[in-house]
């Protein structure tokens, strides 16, 4: 085989190896680990923050707005303390309101914003006051369960 | 002597004897990193051997890569449909093919196909005293085949994998999308929204990587080292497979532990 037959073929298999990579790189996996320079951070604290973990989504109207970037535990208040990296492209009123939710029935959980109507924007460093917790399943079944005795106790002391 | 204590003695020869063999591989080794001047200074015989490693592995890569990503889209169609959840068939595609499936499979392939090759060639290079002539006209071997060849394995090996994966990807669309009926969006933009560059794909070419490396150090090193006999290349060619699928396989778990603990 001639040599520029041969540097040809090594040249395509490069560029073949070179889109492939490409390919995976942008139509497969998101470059959201690239793109978090530009972002800007807000805290929250939440009473119970479910199954929320490290990059779960934070979206907004339905549209992702930022990540989780870091979840501690505060032992002062007892509570989770959330910080949330938001797309600097995104402002937000100052009491905008944060909840924890489920995607689908058994989707991983995210963080739900809900804008306010403070005419000032958040900025790096806030923290968000009014927070939803993520429901429990096992208390939520633990709360039904309680109500649905109260209801049957009356008439077993009726009998 | 009695006989427990030959025993002891056979055991003792023979831990001495693999002990020795793994100094020579790792002297062989930096005598190839040493002097592997040449394979960049004479860049065409690198490309050369390119050609041969990888362009020639190209068509097992690729319809290997095609069928496992279409078993792939089939098997995780069945068990994510018991769960309603078949919407997760891109992500379950593409973590499997990114992580693992894709560097290790591609680089069982490239040891069973291109390996075997390289020590079947320096094995016979050494039978024919091709070497020791090389030798005796002052050109180093090591730095003239050996070197060349290295670098050509550690520059296929990641593209390779790559080509594997996204052929595989590929191969679950084909099946879970076009031929069962999986919503194309869905698909998609979950397998993005759920495969992460660096996390997942870096971390993936970082494997293919060393997988590289240690399958041409292997090959190269049980070439060199073979008896100069028709037996000898054989029995050298036939380790090449065994040992660098052993490695393959136990450098994954290694790197596996390493780079994937903390993630949920």
């Amino acid at each position: 085989m001639s040599k520029t037959w041969l540097d040809l073929w090594v040249g395509l298999f490069v560029v073949a190896g070179i889109g492939a990579l490409l390919f995976l790189a942008l139509k497969v996996g998101s470059m959201s680990s690239v793109r978090m320079a530009d972002s800007y951070q807000v805290s929250a604290h939440f009473d119970n923050i479910g199954g929320l973990k490290v990059r779960a989504p934070v979206k907004s109207a339905g549209v992702v707005v930022g990540r989780v970037s870091a979840i501690s535990f505060d032992d002062k208040t007892y509570e989770a303390e959330v910080v949330l990296s938001l797309d600097k492209r995104y402002a937000f009123p100052k009491d905008t309101s944060a909840a924890i939710l489920t995607s689908g029935l058994l989707g991983e959980q995210y963080v739900g914003l809900e804008a306010g109507a403070d005419s000032v924007k958040l900025a790096n460093g806030d923290r968000l006051s009014l927070t939803q917790s993520a429901v429990v399943l096992e208390n939520l079944i633990g709360q039904f369960l309680f109500s649905k005795a109260q209801e049957g106790a009356p008439n077993e002391t009726a009998q | 002597m009695i006989k427990p204590l030959q025993a002891i003695a056979r055991l003792g020869h023979h831990a001495l004897a693999s002990m020795s063999r793994i100094g020579l591989a790792t002297r062989f080794f930096l005598a190839t990193l040493l002097r592997s001047g040449v394979a960049f200074r004479r860049f065409n015989l690198t490309i050369r051997e390119t050609y041969f490693a990888g362009v020639l592995s190209l068509i097992i890569i690729l319809v290997s890569g095609l069928f496992v990503g279409m078993v792939l889209g089939l098997q995780g169609y069945e068990t994510l449909q018991t769960y309603g959840s078949e919407s997760a068939l891109g992500v379950l595609v593409a973590l499997s093919l990114v992580r693992e499936l894709g560097p290790v499979v591609a680089a069982l392939l490239f040891a069973s196909r291109a390996g075997s090759a390289i020590t079947a060639e320096i094995g016979l290079m050494k039978a024919t005293e091709q070497l020791a002539a090389m030798e005796m006209m002052a050109v180093d071997p090591i730095a003239r085949v050996v070197a060349p060849r290295f670098w050509a394995g550690v520059i296929s090996m990641p593209l390779l994998a790559a080509l594997f994966s996204a052929m595989g990807i590929f191969g679950g669309y084909l099946v879970g999308v076009v031929l069962i009926g999986v919503d194309e969006g869905s698909f998609w933009s979950q397998m993005q929204a759920q495969v992460d560059f660096q996390e997942d794909i870096l971390n993936g070419v970082i494997k293919s990587v060393v997988f590289g490396v240690a399958v041409t150090a292997i090959a190269l090193f049980e070439g060199y080292d073979a008896p100069p006999t028709a037996e000898g290349v054989s029995r050298a060619t036939t380790r090449t497979v065994v040992t660098s699928s052993l490695a393959i396989l136990a450098l994954d778990f290694v790197l596996t532990a390493f780079m994937f603990r903390g993630v949920g």
